[in-house]
């Protein structure tokens, strides 16, 4: 671990420096997250009962998660709104982003941010709930649209569904995916785009084989910082789907609080982050060409 | 290059961005517990409801001392490190920097429950104190980016300069590198502060019997008869939040117009 000179003390030294000053924000993060995270990944493989979690080592937890019909049923939903979030999210934010990179002028980009992140400082539980109240039976849209004589019957095909789930997810992380990629649209060379349109491309074959590759970075970013938290969502099932469509978050807390069965809540949140994890490392593999610096 | 169809796209998603925040006040002064158009006509009783509320009070005194303490902690945590990553090179420098960030992406909920499994193992009854230590896990990746921004903008040869002129290694971070950082310094302390006020699963799971707006908030919505009230708060709320934010978007120009940097956008 020798940085500098050999001649130098190691406590002069750079790199013991850098680590000196970093220390105590590291032994925060080891005491408060990565010991925690490594004891839930212990306890998985433990069992729970009247003396706590004991040993042995055991994988009757995770038997139980895999094949419990219960459990798949509810891990399936959880992917699946994850997964729908993420691409209406994504789709919605890259037209947004590219708006501002490309047809905003340079000193109203930092106001249109500043916009576009305001909603997503405010009350978080407010904010759900507010799409509970809009998409509701007797909510802010049914009742105005039949105040206004448009509609006769409340609209049930809004409430408390999967769609209502998606599209308050949605809402909640816009930020999450118009940032990532709008730092990597500004960063593409605009000359690049006059010279395809020099060569005779049109605009769209212009975005689509040169703009759209280069700002797959941006792309995958925004999926990721999307996907990786919105699978553990726990205000949102609550109050939208009232409780009728819980997804992982409601379970590990049922496991972990609810039955105080902690080896068997482990298990269920270990999971949920392998599961995150392998669908993350796939998309990104599926994407390396574009990750290399170059389109092809 | 003016296209009239993306500017339509982005006012009606500014607009879907929008919904909800402007529903708050329009419901927060709607003489009707239930929240439905037609609007009934203008009151303020809920805002007096919400004043009266002696259990939200409570609650606010409990989020505002959380919020002060994980603002503070967490910009002196994210200082170090900030400081640490742009100033100096040391081993393992990226998975150490990749643990620090990782809060950002983690689901909240696992993090919530693998603290709750860990200080419910060695005894530590849960209440404010828990809650700040789980929040300022959440909030140091974000004042560690802001900070890393504005460290970042900082030119190397004024410190030289410094050091040069006799200037000892305390009294050159005192005088030359803490001024120029300063409006960083208050950016991400606004920052944090917002982000513990709003956040809400941590709140209400490590909390034990001390409860937070957030978590108050959440529990009244089970209760028509309280929304509106809640709704008031709700309103009040969102204007505490913009206006820390304005602040905050203020001192991080201004931070970057002292070091004549380029303003490369939003927080994060």
């Amino acid at each position: 671990m020798s940085v500098g000179h050999a001649s130098t003390p190691f406590t002069q030294t750079e790199g013991f420096k850098g680590l000196r000053l970093i220390s105590p924000t590291l032994f925060y993060c080891v005491l408060l997250m990565a010991v925690p995270l490594a004891t839930v990944v212990i306890y998985s493989f433990m069992t729970d009962g009247d003396q706590g979690v004991t040993g042995p080592f055991t994988f009757d937890n995770y038997i139980k998660v895999w094949t419990g019909k219960v459990y798949q049923t509810i891990m399936a939903r959880s992917l699946m709104v994850s997964m729908l979030v993420t691409l209406a999210t994504v789709l919605l934010a890259y037209p947004i982003a590219y708006y501002v990179s490309f047809h905003v002028p340079a000193h109203r980009k930092a106001l249109w941010l500043f916009l576009i992140t305001i909603p997503f400082w405010t009350s978080y539980v407010v904010r759900v709930f507010l799409w509970k109240v809009i998409l509701g039976y007797n909510g802010v849209i049914n009742s105005g649209l039949m105040s206004l004589g448009i509609i006769d019957e409340p609209l049930q095909a809004i409430n408390y569904n999967i769609g209502a789930l998606v599209m308050t997810l949605a809402h909640a992380y816009a930020p999450f995916a118009i940032l990532p990629i709008f730092v990597v649209l500004e960063k593409i060379d605009r000359s690049l785009l006059e010279a395809g349109q020099d060569l005779g491309e049109s605009k769209i074959v212009t975005f689509l084989r040169v703009t759209l590759p280069l700002s797959v970075p941006g792309i995958i970013a925004a999926v990721l910082i999307v996907f990786i938290p919105t699978i553990g969502d726990y205000v949102t099932p609550d109050l939208i789907g009232g409780g009728k469509l819980p997804m992982i978050a409601n379970m590990i807390e049922v496991q972990m609080l609810k039955q105080n069965n902690r080896a068997l809540g482990s298990a269920i949140a270990v999971s949920a982050m392998l599961i995150v994890a392998l669908v993350s490392i796939a998309f990104v593999m599926w994407n390396r060409r574009y990750l290399k610096g170059g389109a092809r | 290059m003016k296209s009239p169809g993306l500017r339509i796209y982005a006012i009606a998603y500014l607009i879907f961005l929008y919904a909800p925040i402007i529903l708050l006040p329009i419901f927060a002064f709607n003489d009707n517990k239930i929240i439905a158009f037609p609007l009934s006509g203008f009151t303020t009783e809920w805002f007096s409801e919400m004043w009266n509320d002696t259990a939200l009070w409570r609650a606010f005194t409990n989020s505002m001392i959380i919020s002060t303490s994980v603002a503070t902690l967490s910009t002196l945590l994210g200082l170090f490190a900030a400081r640490a990553t742009t100033r100096f090179q040391f081993p393992a420098k990226a998975p150490i920097m990749g643990l620090v960030m990782l809060p950002l992406v983690l689901p909240e909920m696992i993090l919530a429950m693998s603290l709750i499994v860990v200080l419910l193992a060695i005894g530590v009854d849960l209440s404010i104190k828990t809650i700040i230590l789980g929040h300022v896990l959440i909030c140091t990746p974000f004042a560690v980016a802001i900070l890393t921004s504005a460290f970042q903008s900082l030119d190397r040869s004024l410190e030289e300069a410094a050091y040069d002129l006799g200037e000892g290694t305390v009294s050159t971070f005192m005088r030359i590198i803490l001024p120029l950082v300063l409006p960083g310094i208050i950016s991400s302390f606004l920052i944090t502060f917002t982000i513990s006020l709003d956040e809400f699963i941590i709140a209400y799971f490590l909390g034990g019997s001390d409860v937070v707006l957030s978590a108050y908030i959440f529990g009244q919505f089970r209760f028509p008869a309280k929304v509106p009230a809640m709704l008031a708060l709700g309103t009040c709320l969102v204007l505490i939040s913009i206006t820390l934010l304005a602040i905050a978007e203020y001192f991080r120009r201004r931070g970057i117009a002292k070091v004549g940097g380029k303003d490369a956008g939003g927080f994060l």
